[in-house]
């Protein structure tokens, strides 16, 4: 896989951090993967770390809370320019992920930013 | 059969000036009956979570809980696998003729019922009644009806290799299959996964979207007498607990999924490990595309274009195949945009089930701060808000309900709101010079999924509809959705198609009998 990138492509919130503490602390190491397309694409999906394959091409955008954070290559393409900032929201999530902590879910928000290369 | 019909109360409306507002369920007077509690749908009947859980089922009209579902395990989920396992091999081998009326029987238990489960459905998603009136619950119904008719006219086929050997091909069902349904529509998509696989002689175990279970719990109250006990198993509760548990047994023959990238990604490493097919739809990013000559005349077809355009209101954009790329021919694009800005402006949005609301709120909290974020990012990067922009405040009992504003910007295509999928009533709007430009950016996505292109003229539509890399082009219509019509994606949109005979194919075993009618030896040995 590709990455990291520099500057750091995610940042995490203290709720997010502290969300990511508690599941690693429940259960082990995790991952996130940012989706894309129907229904609750476009967030974050938090798995157990290894749960799902990473293939090569991927980009690792980060890691937060000692967590790594990947994308899709197709995808980091399109996201290149954009600064994302994983937190929490309310909510269970709706899809496979993970929660983060009891009824909440994890989400990215997205700033515009400089393009980056990955290193 | 008469009798297993549940008699269709029409519908109590409380009527002021021709407006017609169904009763929330649960209240006095409501077509729908709702109860606090709702298990899982087993073996035909209702089955209590093993470890007791349940969660809220939230209604979207105003962010209150409305009944609870229960919050499943794998266990349950190993429960669902066991009746159909059961009911597995009775179901394969009952005749094609008695699976169809088998399907017929669903179809119309759902026709006498129809408003109940369109009122159902409108509450608990939040799309308005009228949709699900005209829409989610006839095509639903037409569905089963379709495979009923499919599931007659499967053949196997046979070969004569030479004159004494003889190859016969049979279908045979593939046994137990998995199908996970989105939220978007609950009832439809749960058909389109069920029909296909009820009709090739198989059984499932559904799990509906964390944000919409009850719509189908509802459906499955209708199947007692109906379907063979286990053919149809539904198990409510979270997507990383019993979805996974559910696509990671060793005990289906098939899985199949809607929903995001991601996730399509792991349902296919699970069906991977396994060694079984999956059928993935992952979503799109739709380009309806408009050329100058729809405004040779100010006609019908005009008015059906400006329509065509409008149509990513539809269902609150919460569509897969939402058409959220329009590209407008620049020569004509103040002149149309006008117009369709002028009937967006008329839009209402309001309580679901008044049959005069055209959009109803998002399905979830989670889905409106997407939307807003989308819109936040989309102003940063340099679009022009033309319209909404904003999450609407609806009054009269609906100030918690989750309303964004139909919603139009305008930019290039290369923003991240015309490359990612929005699921909102949010349109990204763009010019094109000339029909190679109109392709190159309608082609210019990770996503293949639908497509529109609207035009008079017969050979630019087809030539354009062969140039569009995607699995549905509407050509002078949109949001068609027909049985027979086969559905499904280009590029990451998915993998397979739905909504035609062909799934009778895609849930099928292909058995070969190669048979010597010879009694001489091969002459090896």
């Amino acid at each position: 896989m590709t990455g990291p990138l520099e500057p750091p492509g995610v940042d995490a919130t203290s709720a997010a951090l502290a969300a990511i503490a508690q599941l690693v602390s429940e259960g082990g190491p995790i991952m996130f993967f940012q989706s894309g397309g129907c229904c609750d694409g476009s967030l974050p999906m938090c798995f157990r770390d290894g749960e799902f394959k990473v293939a090569d091409r991927d980009v690792l955008l980060g890691v937060v809370g000692g967590a790594p954070f990947y994308i899709d290559h197709r995808q980091y393409e399109v996201w290149k320019n954009t600064r994302l900032e994983l937190d929490v929201g309310a909510g269970e999530p709706e899809g496979f992920s993970l929660p983060a902590g009891r009824d909440h879910h994890f989400i990215v928000r997205s700033s515009v930013c400089e393009v980056r290369s990955p290193l | 059969m008469t009798e297993l019909l549940v008699k269709d109360e029409r519908a109590p409306f409380e009527e002021a000036d021709n407006v017609k507002v169904f009763i929330a369920p649960g209240l006095d007077g409501s077509l729908v009956s709702l109860k606090a509690r709702y298990d899982n749908f087993i073996d035909g009947t209702w089955v209590a979570p093993v470890k007791g859980e349940y969660m809220d089922d939230v209604s979207p009209v105003n962010g209150k809980a409305f009944c609870q579902v229960a919050r499943s395990t794998k266990e349950d989920v190993e429960l669902a696998l066991d009746a159909a396992h059961r009911a597995r091999q009775a179901w394969g081998e009952t005749s094609l003729a008695d699976r169809a009326k088998v399907l017929n029987k669903i179809a119309d238990v759902m026709e006498a019922n129809l408003t109940m489960l369109a009122v159902a459905e409108s509450w608990e998603n939040g799309k308005p009644v009228r949709e699900t009136l005209a829409a989610d619950l006839p095509l639903a119904i037409d569905h089963f009806r379709y495979f009923a008719g499919a599931t007659r006219s499967l053949e196997g086929r046979s070969t004569e290799i030479d004159k004494e050997t003889v190859a016969f091909h049979f279908h045979e069902p593939l046994g137990v299959v998995g199908q996970i349904i989105p939220f978007n529509f609950p009832l439809l998509m749960a058909a389109w996964k069920i029909a296909p696989a009820l009709a090739a002689g198989n059984c499932t175990v559904v799990k509906p979207a964390s944000p919409t279970p009850w719509s189908i719990l509802k459906f499955a109250e209708l199947l007692k007498g109906i379907v063979p006990d286990g053919v149809i198993n539904v198990v409510t509760g979270p997507g990383a607990e019993i979805g996974k548990a559910l696509a990671t047994s060793p005990r289906i023959a098939k899985i199949g999924f809607t929903g995001e990238t991601t996730t399509g990604r792991l349902i296919m490493q699970y069906a991977a490990e396994n060694l079984i097919p999956s059928t993935v739809e992952l979503g799109g990013k739709s380009p309806n595309i408009f050329f100058a000559d729809v405004m040779n005349a100010d006609d019908e077809f005009l008015d059906k274009a400006v329509e065509g355009l409008i149509l990513y209101a539809f269902n609150k954009g919460e569509v897969c195949t939402c058409p959220s790329r329009a590209l407008i021919q620049e020569s004509i694009y103040d002149k149309f945009m006008e117009r369709c800005l002028a009937r967006i402006a008329q839009i209402t949005q309001g309580n679901p089930l008044d049959t005069t609301t055209m959009i109803g709120p998002q399905v979830s909290t989670q889905q409106l701060e997407k939307i807003e974020s989308y819109v936040k990012i989309g102003k940063e990067e340099g679009a022009e808000v033309l319209i909404g922009g904003e999450p609407q405040h609806v009054g009269g009992g609906f100030e918690n309900g989750y309303y964004f504003q139909p919603t139009v910007l305008k930019g290039h295509n290369k923003m991240r709101v015309f490359q990612e999928e929005i699921f909102g009533p949010v349109l990204a709007v763009t010019t094109f010079k000339d029909e190679a430009e109109a392709l190159e950016i309608a082609n210019d996505s990770l996503y293949g999924l639908g497509a529109g292109v609207w035009t008079r003229d017969g050979n630019l539509a087809y030539r354009m509809g062969r140039g569009i890399q995607a699995g549905r082009v509407w050509t002078n219509c949109y949001h068609l959705y027909p049985a027979g019509a086969a559905f499904g994606g280009y590029k990451i949109s998915g993998i397979g198609r739905e909504n035609h005979q062909m799934m009778l194919e895609h849930y099928s075993q292909t058995k070969n009998l190669l048979v010597s009618y010879s009694t001489k030896p091969m002459g090896f040995f």
